[in-house]
């Protein structure tokens, strides 16, 4: 809990993140070469879907990660309502926009993949239209916070839609299980072990790590963003009252969390 | 390298399209990152030209 507070604390996620990042995305660069390699050089194709198993090894990790940003984002407004940290909102504004592109690459691999597989390109069922909603619903989110100037009040709006939109991330998971569908079941995370051959399965896990870790360093980097844009502010507003004030200085502004 | 098969414009569609997107997404994150460090750097170096006497 004290390394969590410690990495709470602006500054010092600011010096902590600066040192991880090149070792996030060198590592995850290492293991794309494993990954891929390991999905066209080892793994065989599929006996039923041929050469087109290929588009798992990038379809599958988004979904993942779609998803896994959503829960992200649930937590960090969880974490900006109760206990109004500021990390929390800056960790849930940064993970939109990287959730929302990995939804996007969901469907667009997923597209791909249906047609030589179903003859269609998109089917409206229960998978598919629930992966559609998440994508529409971070669109929103990303447009709620342009609308709301104040970060705090776009904030706290942007958790409440946040928390009420986490509805869909069961219900994308399940609903392959709930309806009837022309998508596959789980076949990785299952109570009773992967159904996947395992020459399939090690690259699939590889690129999964890989994708995971470039969308962290993706997400420290706009967090740092983040934190700097809102120094900025604090800045701009100082020197504004400052300018009001007769005979005062600008160089009295407070000094802020960014390098 | 193996061979795609009758499917692999829609195999190497898929790995493009999924190019597209990251570097789009890496690009806009980094430019992102960079214009607030140098607006940030201004507003620092305004801030110290003002402390001098």
């Amino acid at each position: 809990m004290t390394f969590i507070n410690q990495l709470a604390n602006p500054t010092r996620f600011m010096a902590l993140s600066s040192g991880l990042l090149p070792w996030i995305a060198g590592l995850s660069g290492i293991l794309f070469i494993v990954g891929f390699y390991g999905a066209f050089f080892s793994a065989p194709a599929d006996y039923q879907q041929g050469e087109t198993i290929r588009i798992m090894y990038i379809h599958v990790p988004a979904a993942w990660l779609a998803m896994f940003f959503y829960s992200l984002m649930t937590i960090s407004a969880i974490g900006a309502l109760v206990w109004r940290h500021p990390l929390a909102e800056v960790a849930q504004k940064a993970a939109a926009p990287i959730g929302a592109s990995f939804a996007l690459i969901c469907l667009l691999t997923g597209a791909l993949w249906g047609r030589p597989m179903w003859g269609t390109y998109w089917v409206w069922d229960a998978r598919l239209t629930s992966m559609l909603v998440l994508l529409l619903i971070y669109l929103a989110i990303m447009a709620l916070w342009r609308t709301i100037d104040e970060p705090t009040q776009a904030g706290r709006a942007v958790s409440i839609l946040t928390l009420v939109g986490f509805i869909n991330i069961p219900i994308i998971k399940f609903s392959v299980d709930w309806w009837n569908t022309l998508h596959q079941p789980a076949s990785v995370f299952r109570m009773n072990g992967p159904t996947i051959h395992p020459s399939m399965l090690w690259p699939l896990l590889v690129c999964a790590v890989a994708f995971s870790l470039f969308a962290v360093a993706l997400h420290l980097v706009a967090m740092r963003t983040e934190i700097m844009r809102r120094r900025i502010r604090t800045l701009t507003i100082l020197a504004a009252d400052r300018a009001e004030q007769p005979g005062a200085t600008p160089g009295m502004m407070a000094r802020g969390p960014a390098e | 390298m193996t061979a795609l098969g009758p499917h692999a414009f829609f195999i190497i569609g898929s790995y493009l399209a999924t190019f597209a997107v990251i570097a789009a997404l890496t690009i806009w994150i980094i430019a992102d990152n960079r214009a607030r460090k140098r607006e940030l750097a201004r507003l620092d170096h305004r801030q110290h030209g003002a402390d001098r006497p």
